[in-house]
């Protein structure tokens, strides 16, 4: 039962606190990803469950075994280093060979597990390469492969892909995925690339200055995250300021900066006074010239970006403030800059948040 | 005003005069052709114009054969020093670079005391520690080690210890500590770690230390005189023909045969191994093939990592550390006696004594100067590559066969060949020669490589902008490895002013600092143990204060 399980974990690197109480359940056989910015603590965490380092307080399990005290060649854990860490001296076989060498499987055990692995990151005809003739792709399938043969049962994952170039980043983390599926792993995987988590995790914990601020699935992040920084964080938000004048239940009136006067229904957020409305660049709609909608903010394009895929505008309200729009860039006419339009939103696509007491830079920011 | 403007005039030429290719050219040139002409060809043509002398020895079996076993000797003390040096050393450097203790900055230093202790000194405070009866043999009544190898071996693997430790502790900290933590990761305990991970990614570390050591135990003369006694290795036996020649007790041709037939065997033998050392060294595989969990296991953690770091530091005290320093306890003695000020006021035998110490420092002053100018352009073409590839390795090589040549040999090569082309050449020049000789390739090995350290990329940004390439040396060079250049001219000064066997070789009336202690010591020059007490501790003392010049001057190393 590979759970990995954390519980009041605390590291502190002199008087620097680098995580603080930190709880945290990974189900068997679950492709799991700690997101943040760098420096929020989330390398250090993967180094902590690795036994690389050790807590200040807290506890750690592996598969219901408590396993802070014991080193990490104890721990039966796979762990795939960001610099790949590949024994310079050793071949891309005797790489791969190594754990199972180390824990003194026999010899013919241990080339079958070497076979099999390396045919599933197809490095077959790569055997005999040294760490320094191989590419960044090759490298890392090695680095996987050499994580795998070890016989673990929990993959952890350092930024595997950050030394890679876009293209076969993106082939590669689906190959991770797979391979961690197939053999029915537990697999944690640290990145600060919010897409990779995204197109990968089964469930994902945002991480920020040392602390989770929010798990859970891809799905529920985007849809509905819990704070500024999660929606800030995970994919792209509109942040606009303004205040509640009347609230029904789930049914808010508020009136925005500029005397934009919007309703939304909010699920979660019980609040008054003082708010932020964060809105998705592709959640709102958009007119030509001045139309009267309901949830509409009118205003003039100041930039147009083509992006292939899409098309982003930047929109100058009334207010000074900007929005982003994001529309198809194929299914519909282009606006140019200049343009007089009106943008409207779904009053249930939206995400109402108290206004930060620190500011909404010092809330959203890394 | 007008200094100023004639700096600014003359640093503007100069930065002209760099992006000249012909300017460039000739100061590389010159480096070369300085190298050759006074450094690498003058010992080899010496021991060819005294060829013809070797028949001497050939002549007499029993010579012969009295210098074979002293030859024999040399060879497999430096291989039982460095072999032990590599095994105590290692764990001491570990220990330094991985424990977390404050203490370990005060180890790093201390390490460093035996290697800027002049060897002269040096050898008479092991003589005063284990053969005394002041020392730890009066513990035990009478002395308990007596002069001979044991004493030499003591010896020198007590000043080839900071070689190694110095190399080692560079090299585990310069170690990707990720290797390790894959290896732990994939299920080898830290034992394991270390011997199938750690230890083939830094033998070449490993193998440069091995030669270091062996290379300062093959070299050294003056300390290894003075605790030899009856027994005779290469450079020991090079100084007793030395004396009876000048005792009139052998003629002039079978001196010079002798020495000749010593020196060609040391240096042939010694090049050959280093050349074995350099080939066979990297493809010597540590055996991994099996895993041994109970006892690797054991090995491991704690119980056994400390009884390793304990064993390491009570070798370092008891064989390196107090015997090193037990010369202060005489030194001590003599402050309260008449000794001090007959010292201080220059009578007797201190006369001289004051004017070797004056001589040695201001000869490693110039020598360091001299090994600056002369190894900087030779670093720089090393260093970048500037002849190609394999032209620049082969230039790595040559440069370090001054290292590897013990160094009496190196100074009686020199000696012939100045005293035959140029009879009238004054000593001085030729001890100034002889520790460039000596001194050079340590310089040009740590400038070499704070260069390679620099990014060719920051010259190259500084040449986008607009510097020309002396400013470019000056302004972003230089500032790089200033702390390298200086701690290797500090290793070049200690050097100097610690080396005897060439300065034996070379000089008949001067006289530096280390050859007056060994005079001393021997009797050649008659002293109370007080006196030598002083001698050598004043040295000692003058030593330190470099060592803390040095612990200044590199504190900010990790700057950059």
């Amino acid at each position: 039962m590979p759970e990995v399980g954390v519980v009041n974990l605390t590291k502190k690197f002199g008087n620097i606190t680098a995580l603080e109480n930190i709880n945290l359940q990974i189900h068997d056989k679950e492709y799991f990803s700690l997101l943040g910015p760098s420096g929020c603590g989330k390398t250090t965490l993967l180094r902590l469950i690795a036994g690389l380092i050790e807590p200040t307080s807290g506890e750690i399990y592996i598969a219901n075994k408590r396993v802070d005290k014991i080193p990490p060649e104890d721990r039966e854990i796979g762990f795939v280093f960001q610099t790949f860490a590949l024994f310079p001296h050793m071949t891309v076989w005797d790489n791969v060979l190594y754990g199972p060498k180390v824990k003194n499987f026999n010899l013919r055990e241990a080339k079958t597990i070497g076979d099999e692995v390396l045919e599933m990151v197809k490095l077959h005809e790569r055997l005999d390469a040294f760490p320094g003739e191989l590419s960044g792709g090759m490298m890392q399938r090695t680095a996987v492969a050499r994580a795998l043969a070890a016989g673990a049962k929990t993959l952890l994952l350092d930024e595997p892909l950050g030394q890679l170039d876009a293209k076969v980043r993106n082939e590669i983390r689906y190959e991770i995925r797979k391979m961690a599926k197939d053999l029915g792993l537990t697999a944690i995987h640290v990145t600060h690339d919010q897409s990779e988590a995204m197109s990968i995790s089964d469930r994902i914990a945002v991480m920020k200055k040392g602390k989770i601020v929010q798990v859970g699935t891809p799905k529920e992040l985007y849809m509905n995250p819990n704070s500024l920084f999660v929606a800030h964080f995970i994919g792209e938000s509109n942040f606009l300021e303004g205040s509640i004048t009347n609230a029904e239940g789930e049914d808010l009136e508020m009136e925005l900066r500029g005397g934009y006067k919007v309703h939304t229904i909010c699920k979660h957020t019980s609040t008054s006074g003082r708010i932020i409305l964060a809105i998705r660049p592709e959640a709102f709609t958009m007119d030509q010239g001045l139309v009267q909608k309901d949830n509409s903010l009118s205003g003039r394009v100041e930039k147009v970006t083509f992006e292939g895929t899409f098309m982003r505008y930047i929109i100058r309200l009334k207010s000074q403030d900007c929005v982003v729009v994001i529309r198809p860039s194929m299914a519909e006419a282009w606006t140019d800059v200049g343009s007089e339009v009106t943008v409207s939103f779904a009053p249930e696509k939206t995400h109402v948040f108290p206004y930060p007491q620190a500011g909404l830079m010092k809330e959203i920011s890394v | 005003m007008i200094g100023r403007g004639f700096r600014r005039s003359f640093l503007n030429a100069l930065k002209e005069l760099s992006s000249k290719r012909a300017v460039k050219y000739t100061v590389y040139a010159s480096a070369v052709v300085v190298f050759f002409v006074l450094i690498l060809l003058p010992p080899i043509f010496g021991i060819v114009i005294k060829w013809g002398e070797i028949q001497q020895v050939f002549d007499q079996p029993q010579l012969m054969g009295r210098a074979l076993t002293a030859i024999g000797n040399s060879f497999v003390i430096a291989l039982a020093v460095s072999a032990l040096d590599l095994v105590a050393g290692i764990p001491m450097a570990w220990l330094i670079t991985r424990s977390k203790s404050r203490w370990m900055g005060v180890l790093d230093t201390l390490a460093d005391i035996p290697f800027v202790v002049p060897t002269a000194a040096l050898g008479y405070s092991l003589l005063l520690f284990w053969n005394s009866s002041e020392g730890v043999s009066s513990l035990f009544g009478g002395s308990l080690v007596s002069t001979g190898w044991l004493l030499i071996l003591l010896l020198h693997f007590v000043f080839s210890f900071p070689v190694v430790v110095r190399v080692m502790v560079g090299a585990l900290l310069d170690y990707k500590m990720e290797y390790e933590r894959a290896s732990r990761t994939l299920g080898a305990v830290p034992f394991v770690a270390f011997r199938t991970v750690t230890s083939p990614i830094l033998k070449p570390s490993f193998i440069a230390a091995f030669i270091l050591a062996f290379a300062r135990s093959l070299s050294e003369t003056g300390a290894t005189f003075i605790v030899a006694g009856a027994f005779e290795n290469g450079p020991v036996f090079i100084q007793n023909l030395k004396n009876s020649f000048s005792a009139g007790l052998v003629s002039q041709a079978t001196y010079e045969g002798a020495t000749v037939f010593a020196s060609v065997i040391l240096i042939v033998v010694s090049c050959a191994m280093f050349g074995v050392i350099r080939v066979l060294g990297p493809r010597m595989k540590l055996p991994f093939k099996g895993i041994w969990p109970n006892i690797e296991r054991r090995l491991s953690y704690a119980k056994a990592a400390n009884s390793r770091n304990t064993l390491t530091l009570v070798v370092f005290v008891i064989i390196v550390l107090v015997p090193s320093l037990f010369v202060a306890l005489p030194a001590l003695q003599a402050v309260f006696t008449r000794t001090l000020p007959d010292a201080l006021s220059g009578s007797g035998i201190w006369g001289s004594y004051w004017q070797s110490i004056l001589l040695s420092y201001a000869l490693g002053a110039i020598v360091t100067i001299l090994g600056f100018i002369t190894g900087l352009p030779m670093a720089i073409l090393i260093a970048r590559k500037k002849l190609g590839a394999s032209k620049s390795a082969f230039l790595d090589i040559l440069v370090n066969i001054p290292l590897i040549v013990p160094s009496i040999a190196l100074g009686v090569s020199l000696s012939f060949f100045w005293k035959q082309s140029f009879p009238f050449m004054p000593e001085m020049l030729l001890l100034i020669f002889a520790h460039l000789s000596i001194t050079y390739p340590y310089f040009v090995k740590s400038m070499s490589a704070a260069f390679e350290r620099i990014s060719i990329d920051m010259e190259e940004a500084a040449r986008t902008l607009g510097a020309k390439p002396f400013s470019v040396f000056s302004s972003i060079v230089l500032p790089l490895s200033k702390y390298s250049i200086l701690s290797g001219a500090i290793m070049v000064f200690t050097r100097s002013v610690s080396e005897t066997g060439a300065t034996i070789a070379v000089v008949t009336s001067l006289r530096t600092a280390p050859v007056v202690i060994v005079e001393w010591v021997k009797g050649t020059v008659p002293a109370n143990s007080l006196e030598i007490g002083l001698g050598a501790g004043i040295l000692v003392m003058l030593s330190f204060l470099i060592l803390f010049l040095l612990r200044l001057v590199t504190r900010g190393k990790g700057k950059y």
